[in-house]
């Protein structure tokens, strides 16, 4: 990923990085935030690593999918469907813009 | 009343049926659990005014059984912490340990019991998060087999990890509310047939007679001397009893809690990315673009713990790092599995301590997550191996109380009540 940060472990993700994970999670952090994670991300992935240890393991192959008729169902109205959004307008929901 | 331990996020009656097996009980309803025209805010100012228009599975069938619903239990947001510090709403105290927390995530729930604010309670499980707070206000706890219980209606953390099930004073309550609630639902197709037409009460016979327990020595290791000391007085009452106790070992869940973390923040990541502000909760506001109003109303309202593990989930499944986190906790977790069922080729149920120390202090966890993380070491293993386990009281140390877990072969909810009624 970001070749432009160092953090505090080897792999551990550094204060850009820990920003461009935030920015792929469309989650905002502030200053204080960032630098908070930086540091409790190192000790938790380092913790992580220790999966490394896990041998292979054969899993179970007996998921099966679990399908239903493809009917009509009783469903929300649109009003139940709409009554808890902060705005909408004709019957839809408004939101900000896509690009 | 509930201001004294903050148990209820939302106090609200709602009738049942006249009349049912549950006519006479009152339950406190973890609030992630949707309730039709009730506030539903799984502690978290993203859900402040979210109002669902229908009813979880698990509620229809509690209003069918007759049930009284007193309100909307206190939580961690979104289910995550183990102490019920995380609620936007404050944190619920622990009604048998003053100064301590109740546990988490369902520790409004447990409270709810402990104090008598309700008779029963529902809370959910994705790693502990029934049993931790059951052990930590000395109140019974039963997380069930995955498949046991719908999950339509609750609102999502770790799909693949969490099921609903009972809080209660005693075992056979809690058995009762699980015959109510649990069995196939047509709305979630990860349920199954073995919960249909159960008894579950009718096993809390106490009955431990030619009973063999296994006892992990590696889920006993890590625990606070008072804790053991309780664990080991418990083991002798069941010798007393008839039971057969034996060690066995499990060599695969050293590594669970890690493979938890990757499996149930990675499902996170995914599942908590519909909080966009635009068809339900909390808005950023429409400046900018859909991305900028969409991180803007994230950061606004999600508490410090559900950024860290979307985060922390987001960065496990990006490019590079799939392999390294994911894949490999998916491993853990088929060994895990396997070892359960190795272990219960030979002995009925498994026990250990459910929690490996007493209460923690308020605030004494914050600051170091992966010390919290730590702490779900032997409830997570159950749930990365969808089995069902049980958390009884088995007394106190220094005051404070202490669980015992019981855990069963998938869909042995009656061995594990059977060998919990036990104990009381």
């Amino acid at each position: 990923m970001s070749d432009t940060s160092t953090g505090s472990e080897d792999s551990a993700p550094g204060p850009e990085e820990v920003r461009h994970v935030a920015d792929l999670a469309r989650v905002g952090l502030d200053d204080d935030e960032v630098e908070r994670f930086t540091e409790q991300f190192a000790d938790i992935l380092d913790y992580f690593e220790t999966l490394d240890e896990v041998p292979e393991v054969e899993r179970d192959a007996d998921l099966v999918n679990v399908m239903r008729e493809d009917e009509v169902r009783d469903s929300l109205t649109q009003e139940e469907a709409l009554a808890n959004a902060p705005e909408t307008e004709d019957g839809y929901f408004k939101g900000p813009n896509v690009s | 009343m509930s201001a004294d331990y903050n148990v209820f996020i939302t106090e609200e009656t709602i009738e049942g049926a006249d009349d049912g097996p549950l006519a006479d009980s009152t339950v406190a309803v973890k609030d992630n659990i949707s309730t039709e025209g009730v506030r539903t805010t799984c502690g978290s100012e993203m859900l402040d005014d979210y109002v669902p228009p229908y009813d979880a599975t698990v509620v229809e069938r509690l209003k069918d059984a007759g049930a009284t619903i007193v309100g909307k239990a206190n939580m961690d947001e979104f289910g995550m912490g183990s102490t019920t510090e995380t609620s936007a709403f404050g944190a619920a105290e622990n009604p048998a340990a003053p100064g301590r927390v109740p546990g988490g995530s369902s520790g409004g729930s447990a409270a709810a019991v402990a104090a008598g604010e309700a008779d029963l309670a529902l809370g959910s499980d994705t790693g502990g998060s029934i049993r931790n707070p059951a052990a930590f206000c000395g109140v019974v706890g039963i997380k069930p087999t995955y498949g046991l219980v719908s999950r339509y209606g609750l609102v999502a953390y770790a799909n693949s990890l969490e099921q609903i099930g009972p809080l209660a004073p005693t075992v056979e309550e809690a058995a009762a509310l699980l015959d109510a609630i649990s069995g196939p639902d047509e709305r979630d197709a990860t349920t199954r047939e073995e919960g249909a037409g159960t008894d579950y009460a009718g096993a809390a016979t106490g009955d431990v007679e030619d009973t063999t327990i296994g006892v992990p020595a590696e889920l006993v290791e890590g625990a606070d001397e008072g804790v053991r000391e309780r664990f080991e007085a418990s083991l002798d009452d069941l010798r007393e009893r008839g039971a057969t106790v034996e060690e066995v070992s499990l060599p695969s869940v050293e590594h669970a809690v890690e493979a938890y973390y990757v499996i149930a923040m990675s499902e996170a990541s995914s599942n908590l990315a519909r909080f966009d502000g635009v068809r339900y909760g909390h808005s950023g506001g429409f400046d900018g673009n859909w991305n900028e109003a969409f991180s803007k109303a994230r950061e606004e309202a999600f508490g410090e713990e559900v950024k860290r593990r979307i985060l922390l989930g987001t960065y496990a499944l990006s490019a590079g790092y799939h392999d390294k986190y994911y894949k490999q906790a998916q491993d853990a977790r088929a060994w895990v599995k396997q070892d359960f069922d190795e272990a219960f080729e030979s002995v009925d149920v498994l026990a250990s301590p459910t929690m490996p120390t007493p209460p923690f202090e308020v605030g004494e966890s914050l600051d170091d997550p992966l010390q919290m993380y730590l702490a779900d070491a032997n409830t997570v293993p159950v749930n990365l191996a969808d089995l069902p386990a049980i958390s009884i009281p088995a007394g106190e140390t220094d005051g404070l109380p202490v669980g015992i877990q019981f855990i069963g072969p998938a869909f042995g909810e009656e061995e594990i009540i059977r060998v919990g009624s036990a104990l009381e």
